[in-house]
């Protein structure tokens, strides 16, 4: 039930960095929270899930075409075989842009993102003004990113309502035809798996 | 009515903050919201669409002023107590404990809490949301027409994932996800009830009309088959 006349949060402090310490501090003394534990997913989400995973996705699907089939088919079972899997990232669809469509990814009800692939969300991608006007109006978004599109390109809007997470595949930087994997990685950035930038140029 | 988060289409929010942040964490706190968070589902004491929703559920007021972390910090602290987990005594104690106006009590670690050699692989724990059953009602091209009321059916104020600017509106159905939990139900303690979902796609003429950008544009959101009916 909604519960709306009862909001216990209101008795812990109004200083947010205390008012995490408060209910750490009664977590950790009832048990069920463990410090070192926190320690570790702090860790996890700062320094060892983040978008290179994604990037190397991308990268692979531009490089194997074998690959970017099953990508474009079934993207959580080949976002698996590189052991990219779990929270936030169990059902993902990959979504490619070409010259006559560009994607872009929001989540215009609270937060949706694809941890296990991108990591933790930027904080622009969780702002008011990202939520609000994504949707109505993508192309003044991707122009304040300094997206430009091109003549012939719509623009296609996923909203993350349920479960399933979007990953944009950008298209392939020209000049890019003879590089490797791993020189591949280097391209493809955080807000190019959003929709909120294109895969870099090649130096 | 829905409530304040659902804030897509709205107008007045101005400029995109920070849009080539690298930074994780702006704060240690920030670190340890995310973090309890986490710690915390791992109690098994509530499932994703009951976060959200106690989020959701903070006052207009709170939800617009506070930042981010701190919509995730209080909505926690909410649940526990509507869980059943900590009393409001507790709480009261918590705001003590963090000014240092009290003596903590050391405490065995509860067998349910998550340790830090178990963090890897829980959150690489595989659980989708997908379910057995429920036929679909809908294949790939089907016109279908959204609620015209975004709400919840069972529970007056409860969570619903069919935002207002969607409501009402035609689209194409264009891809099938088979059926996952339904927030609606889930969220809300009333059982898994999973439902076919869908990929809608909306021409931005359509949701917007005179305001689209451009006709060519469209938006895709992802619908439980209540949400739907069809378009003849």
């Amino acid at each position: 039930m909604p519960h709306d006349h009862d909001h216990p949060h209101s008795l812990l402090p109004s200083d947010p960095e205390l008012r995490v310490k408060a209910l750490e501090s009664i977590l950790v003394e009832k048990g069920l929270v463990d410090p070192d534990a926190l320690a570790e997913l702090i860790d996890t989400y700062e320094h060892k899930i983040g978008p290179k995973n994604g990037a190397r996705v991308v990268a692979k699907a531009w490089s194997d075409p074998e690959y970017h089939a099953r990508l474009m088919t079934d993207a959580t079972a080949a976002i698996a075989e590189l052991g990219f899997v779990g929270r936030q990232s169990e059902h993902v669809v990959a979504v490619e842009n070409t010259p006559e469509q560009h994607n872009l990814v929001v989540c215009t009800l609270c937060s949706c993102y694809p941890w296990a692939i991108l990591g933790i969300p930027p904080s622009w991608y969780k702002s008011d003004a990202y939520r609000a006007r994504a949707v109505r109006e993508p192309r003044a978004v991707l122009a304040e990113f300094g997206v430009e599109l091109g003549a012939d390109q719509a623009v296609r809007v996923w909203d993350s309502t349920a479960e399933v997470r979007y990953l944009v595949v950008p298209m392939r930087p020209e000049g890019s035809a003879g590089m490797s994997e791993d020189d591949l990685v280097e391209l493809v950035s955080r807000n190019a798996m959003i929709g909120t930038a294109l895969a870099g140029a090649v130096a | 009515m829905s409530r304040v988060h659902d804030m897509g289409g709205r107008f007045g929010d101005g400029a995109i903050p920070e849009k080539d942040d690298a930074v994780v964490f702006h704060s240690e706190w920030e670190a340890r919201a995310l973090a309890l968070n986490l710690a915390a589902g791992a109690l098994g004491q509530w499932n994703i669409d009951m976060s959200r929703h106690a989020r959701e559920r903070l006052a207009p007021k709170d939800y617009a002023n506070f930042s981010y972390y701190e919509k995730w910090i209080s909505g926690l602290t909410d649940l526990f107590v509507s869980s059943g987990v900590l009393s409001v005594e507790d709480i009261e104690r918590a705001a003590l404990l963090a000014v240092g106006d009290t003596e903590a009590r050391p405490a065995e670690l509860s067998d349910k809490a998550l340790k830090a050699e178990a963090v890897w692989a829980g959150m690489h724990a595989v659980k989708p949301y997908s379910r057995e059953g429920g036929a679909a009602a809908f294949a790939v091209g089907d016109r279908v027409r959204t609620a015209t009321y975004s709400h919840n059916k069972n529970v007056a104020g409860g969570h619903t994932r069919l935002p207002s600017y969607a409501a009402g509106r035609v689209g194409t159905v264009v891809m099938l996800h088979g059926a996952h939990v339904f927030p609606d139900s889930n969220a809300h303690g009333l059982g898994e009830a999973p439902e076919p979902l869908y990929a809608v796609e909306f021409s931005a003429a359509d949701l917007w009309e005179g305001d689209a950008e451009s006709a060519a544009d469209s938006m895709v959101l992802d619908l439980w088959q209540s949400y739907l009916s069809a378009e003849v």
